[in-house]
Parts: C-alpha cells; sequence; structure tokens
C-alpha cells in the first residue's frame, strides 16, 4: 500500500512540472535574500568589532550565508530536474541527485542562538586617547553611546569604576585629585561622573554629569529619583537588543522551510509519476504518484534490514570468506528482486 | 524648407519608434524620482521645522511632487502614442490630439524651468529662515516647560549632535542667552544671584555650552562649563582648544545640507528638460515621418521627418501674425459695430 496515492494524467504531470519549476526558482532567490542578509549582519558585526565581547556571534552569519549558497544551489538543481522531468531520455540522470536532496530535508535554522555582547573592555581604554591602537576608542565608545542611546555596560555606574579621565589633564598638586588618588588600592582617579555622551536629550534639566551621587551638589536634584538625567540602559543590553533584533528579522527563515518541504513533496510526487508512467512504458499515459511504495511502517522495517546487512558486510568472519561471499551474493539477488522502497 | 529634414523608410521609422518608446519609459521612472525627491525635500523640512521657526515655504517640495506625477502621466501618454505608432488603424485615433500634446510637453518644459529657477533661488530664503529659527530655538531651549515649545531642548540637541555644530554662528551664541530653566537654579546661592544681576534684564548668562556641543573625537573629556577662564582647567587654553567642542555653527550646517540638497536637484531637474526637449523632438519627426507618407497603404514607402515645417525665422513670423489676427479680431469687430450704427 503506497502511501498518498494521487493519480496523474500526462497534463498533470506537465502542470506539476512548470508548477515546481517556478517554486523551485522562487526558492533560488529566497536562498539569495538569505545569503545578503547574512553578509549584512556581518559587516554590522564588523562595524562594531571593537566593542563586541565575542568572536562567537560570527556564527550566526556565517550559517546564513552556507544556508543561503546551499539553497540557491539545490534548488537550482531542483529546477534543471522539473525541466528535464518531462523528458524520458534526459529525467533518469538526475536519480543519484534526487536521492541525495532527499536526504537533506533538515535545514539547520540558526533563529535561537543566544549570543553575550558587551562592551569588551571598552570603558577601560576610554582615557587611553594616546596609545597606538586605542586611540579611538574614546570616540567610538562615545558614538556608540549617544547612538545606542546608553551609558555603560551595564548601567552608568560602571563608569565609576574605572579612570576615565586621562592623567595627561589631572592636575596633581590639586588636593582634590590627591585625595581621589589615594582613596582607592590602585590609585586611580575615581570620580562619581559620567562622559557627556551619556546624556539624554530628552531630559528637561541640563545635563547633569558630575558628583552625580552627591545630592547637595546641585539644587533640586535626588539621585535617586533622577530618571531622565542620563541614559538608564546599558550598553550590553541595547547592543543585544539591537541584534536580536537583526537576527530576529530573519525569521522569514521559516517560511523558507515551508517552501522547501513544500517543494520536497512535490518532486517526490512529480519522479514517482514520471518513474511509474516509464515503467509502464508509455511516458504519455496515465501513472501514479506517491510519497512512499509501501506503508510508513513497512518502509521503516525495510530501511532497518538495509541497515543490518551493511553492518553485517563488515562483521564477516575473514575464514569463513568464500562462503560468506556467495552468501553476500545470494543477499544482494534478494535485496535486488523487489524494488528498492528509497527509488 | 523644413526645418532639419530627415529621410525615413521603414527600418528607420520601426527603430525611431521603439527607441522613442524606450526613451519615454525612462522619462516615466525620472518622474518618478522627481517625485520622490520631493516627498523627501518636504518631509526633511518638516523635521527641523523648528529649527526654522515654523514658517518655511514648502513651495519648492510641492512643485516637485506636481512636477513628478505631470510627468509621468505626460510621458506615459507618449509612451503609448509610440508604441501604436507603427499600427496605422491605433495611431489614427491619436492623430488630432498630438498637436495640443506637443503644445503641452512645450509648456510642461517651461514649468520645469521655472521649478529648476526655483530651487537655486529658494536657497537664500532657506538660509535667512534657518537664521531666525536658531536664533529662536537657542533662546526657547530652557523652555521645556513651555507647551509648544517642550522639544524644543531635545530637537537642538538632536540637531548639534547630528550636524557637529554649536549655536548659531559658533558657540559663543551659548554665553548670550539663559539656557539654563528657573527651576533648576538655587536663587538664594550668593553666585547665583551674581551672574542674574550682572546684566540688565535678570538673566542668567554664563560662558558654558549644553552637553551636545561637545566633540567625542576630542582627546580629553568635554570641557563645557567656564570655558573662557583657562585657570578652571588644568592644561587648558581656550584660545589654542580646538577639539574640545565643535566649532561650527548650526546655521552653516544646516544650510550646507539643504543647500547640496537643493543644488542636486536643481541639476536633476535640468536633466529632465534635456530628457523632455530630446523626447518632443523624437515624436515630431515620428508624426510628421508617418504623416508624409506618399502612400497609406503600403508601409514599406519613404517619408520625410523635420523639426518644423517652415524655416525658424518664418515659423515665428507666422505665430506673431496669428497672434497680431487674434488681436485685430477684437478690433474689427468694433469697427463693423461703428460702421453698422453708421
Amino acid at each position: 500500500m503506497a502511501l498518498l496515492k494521487i493519480k496523474f494524467t500526462q497534463q498533470r504531470r506537465v502542470h506539476l512540472a512548470q508548477g515546481l519549476w517556478l517554486l523551485s526558482w522562487m526558492a533560488v532567490m529566497w536562498g539569495g535574500v538569505i545569503f545578503c542578509l547574512g553578509v549584512y549582519l556581518k559587516t554590522e558585526l564588523l562595524r562594531r568589532a571593537e566593542v563586541m565581547d565575542n568572536t562567537e556571534i560570527h556564527v550566526v552569519p556565517n550559517i546564513l550565508m552556507m544556508v543561503g549558497l546551499a539553497s540557491i544551489g539545490t534548488n537550482w538543481v531542483a529546477s534543471r530536474v522539473c525541466q528535464d522531468s518531462l523528458d524520458p531520455t534526459r529525467f533518469p540522470r538526475w536519480k543519484v541527485p534526487l536521492l541525495a536532496w532527499f536526504a537533506q530535508l533538515l535545514y539547520l535554522c540558526p533563529l535561537s542562538l543566544y549570543c553575550q555582547v558587551g562592551l569588551r573592555n571598552g570603558i577601560r581604554f576610554y582615557k587611553d586617547t594616546d596609545v597606538p591602537g586605542r586611540c579611538f576608542q574614546k570616540e567610538t565608545i562615545d558614538r556608540l553611546q549617544m547612538e545606542f542611546r546608553c551609558c555603560g555596560n551595564n548601567n552608568f555606574k560602571d563608569w565609576f569604576e574605572v579612570q576615565w579621565v586621562s592623567n595627561r589633564y589631572l592636575d596633581f598638586t590639586s588636593k582634590d585629585v590627591k585625595d581621589r588618588i589615594r582613596s582607592n588600592v590602585d590609585n586611580r582617579y575615581l570620580l562619581d561622573g559620567v562622559p557627556f555622551s551619556c546624556c539624554n536629550p530628552t531630559s528637561p534639566r541640563p545635563c547633569l554629569r558630575y558628583h552625580l551621587t552627591d545630592n547637595n551638589a546641585h539644587f533640586n536634584y535626588d539621585y535617586q529619583s533622577e530618571e531622565l538625567n542620563l541614559y538608564s540602559r546599558g550598553c550590553r543590553q541595547a547592543l543585544t537588543d539591537y541584534y536580536m533584533e537583526l537576527m530576529n528579522s530573519t525569521g522569514p527563515g521559516v517560511l523558507s522551510v515551508i517552501l522547501i518541504q513544500s517543494l520536497t513533496m512535490g518532486l517526490r510526487y512529480l519522479q514517482t509519476a514520471v518513474e511509474t508512467a516509464m515503467v509502464l512504458e508509455d511516458p504519455e499515459g496515465d501513472s501514479e504518484g506517491y510519497l512512499l511504495e509501501k506503508g510508513v511502517k513497512e518502509t521503516i522495517e525495510d530501511l532497518k534490514i538495509n541497515a543490518l546487512t551493511m553492518l553485517k558486510f563488515g562483521q564477516v568472519d575473514p575464514n569463513a570468506a568464500e562462503g560468506s561471499s556467495e552468501v553476500a551474493d545470494a543477499e544482494k539477488d534478494e535485496k535486488d528482486a523487489p524494488p528498492s522502497p528509497a527509488s | 524648407m523644413p526645418f532639419m529634414p530627415v529621410k525615413f523608410n521603414l527600418q528607420k521609422r520601426v527603430k525611431l519608434a521603439q527607441g522613442l518608446w524606450m526613451i519615454y519609459w525612462l522619462s516615466v521612472i525620472v518622474g518618478i524620482l522627481l517625485f520622490s525627491l520631493g516627498i523627501f525635500f518636504k518631509i526633511e523640512l518638516r523635521k527641523r521645522s523648528e529649527m526654522m521657526d515654523n514658517n518655511e515655504s514648502h513651495l519648492v517640495p510641492n512643485l516637485l511632487i506636481l512636477v513628478g506625477l505631470l510627468a509621468c502621466g505626460v510621458n506615459a501618454f507618449g509612451g503609448k502614442v509610440c508604441h501604436d505608432s507603427l499600427d496605422p488603424i491605433k495611431f489614427a485615433k491619436w492623430k488630432p490630439m498630438l498637436k495640443p500634446f506637443l503644445l503641452l510637453c512645450c509648456g510642461f518644459n517651461a514649468l520645469l524651468l521655472l521649478t529648476a529657477l526655483l530651487c537655486f533661488l529658494m536657497q537664500f530664503a532657506v538660509y535667512l529662515t534657518l537664521a531666525e529659527g536658531l536664533k529662536n530655538s537657542i533662546k526657547f531651549y530652557k523652555d521645556t516647560d513651555t507647551p509648544g515649545r517642550c522639544f524644543m531642548k531635545r530637537t537642538l540637541d538632536l540637531t548639534q549632535i547630528e550636524f557637529r555644530c554649536c549655536g548659531n554662528n559658533n558657540f559663543r551664541d551659548w554665553f548670550e542667552v539663559q539656557w539654563i530653566s528657573n527651576r533648576y537654579l538655587d536663587m538664594s546661592n550668593d553666585l547665583v544671584k551674581d551672574r542674574v544681576l550682572s546684566n540688565v534684564e535678570g538673566k542668567y548668562l554664563m560662558d558654558s555650552v549644553p552637553f551636545s556641543c561637545c566633540n567625542p573625537g576630542s582627546p580629553r573629556p568635554c570641557i563645557q562649563h567656564h570655558l573662557t577662564n583657562n585657570s578652571a582647567h588644568y592644561d587648558y587654553d581656550h584660545r589654542i582648544e580646538e577639539l574640545n567642542i565643535w566649532t561650527r555653527g548650526c546655521r552653516e550646517a544646516l544650510f550646507s545640507y539643504f543647500s547640496s540638497m537643493m543644488t542636486s536637484i536643481g541639476v536633476l531637474i535640468i536633466a529632465t528638460i534635456i530628457l523632455e526637449s530630446v523626447d518632443m523632438a523624437g515624436l515630431k519627426y515620428l508624426t510628421t515621418a508617418l504623416e508624409t507618407m506618399e502612400d497609406p497603404e503600403n508601409p514599406e514607402c519613404e517619408s520625410d521627418g523635420w523639426l518644423l515645417e517652415k524655416g525658424v525665422k518664418e515659423t515665428f513670423g507666422d505665430l506673431l501674425a496669428k497672434l497680431k489676427t487674434l488681436g485685430k479680431t477684437n478690433q474689427v469687430v468694433e469697427g463693423g459695430d461703428s460702421v453698422s450704427i453708421l
């Protein structure tokens, strides 16, 4: 009992082939779109390379690009199959590639890859505008904080823990500076202030960025309840949100999976219908197409037997080589007599 | 003597019709481009209207939108005429409309020329509105509690960050206005009282700028307060310091942005005028070639095409004579009346 049998006339076969050809070209274009999306994502990540915490995140655009290219290739093959399907002389050469095609039914959809991003050492090197290799760190962080509307790694207090003012601009004869430097073990000039790029333009009040924890330093200021003065979001959260959004827009990858599945089913029907027609010696007549020649259970049984016999070949005793080769030949003949379920 | 005559056989006529059809569809695309540029310009003006005191003139973008739509329509019609021109039955439908259509194209070209001129001339108007608008924006920076102006601070901050500019002419414009609201000033503090009393209008003036003037490219953390006081900061000389805050004024920055946009739109319109003229010339050649076929039943026959039936001077003479007779018909009627009365 074949699985999901459908009767096909020549007309229907032609229509099926044409429809599948169109569908496979659409899938090729879709593969191109996914590839371009991967390229775009990669360039975005490279642009922010200085402030990315790790390189694992590059897996996602790499996978997208591979999936895109693979999709283009396989669907181009599928379109060629459709074109050749109605010509009995050219169809048989596609048998083997089709088998391989059916094997890659499962695409890995890289939609939910959790990734850690953060300001890699960015805040620590903010002040090093005179160190070669790091002199643009300040500008990068400032522009990042202004563009993504964030401050610090997790929040603005991260700035209180690093010295972000270079020693070149500190007056070491001043008492205030000397006090601050002596107040911690590493002799760093720490202050409860943030750079100007943390300022929130929507605040009704001109930005306060020094003496943030001191309520008396500013008129009508309460450190605990002030919300709009600085950006409250950390840059790690801001960057993660941004890239998650970018990668979720590849959610249409789900659409591509549906497309591939329907294409696969259609191709299977076409292949079986054309082959049945050729077997019946009447390429123009009616034939039946099916998904599986026998039912699901029987097909699985057949596959198991095939797999076991293949394993048994490996286990053949070298002493009984001659005898076993005869047995192997007999088994091979047995196997060939009924039509194999996979073709 | 026709002006610029060209001999046409069937082959040439077909080629002309096909080429002209493609150029017409190219012109339709250019028309769509003009339309979208008009919309883009309008949106940009709206976005910055707070900087322009809300009285900027939308004449140029509106004209662009109109011209874009007209270009699409006129050129699509021309393309259809070309498409039908080699089929005598279909072409006979369009024949009577061709003369008015060519006159319409002439008028459209004149409108395009006017739009291009406006694109170049209205830049002065934009400059003046920007100067006035920015002055007021800086004045109203602190009024975040006044309805109608509460977003001025945010708009001006974002503009200064985006266009990398500070103040109207330069950063010293901020020294002349009070940009901190009285709500955040401790009026009981002596320093505050001194500053307020130091000028006639009782404004709290200081030599500081808002944070949005800061230049991220500066190697030093931004200095925004006590800018003219060298001793307030270590190793600081305000006459030499260049990278600390943006030195360019926002009027200049915004004006160069809008001016480059308007100049490129003007150049595109001039290119469109040239394209439209080519369209008109091609259509004139095609229609005259089709009309002068000696044997309409035989498509293989040769024909002549020209731009003007008589020479340029004679055509102008004819036009003037027509205009004069138009005027004279009125006069003749009056004379006739007077004669009849007599």
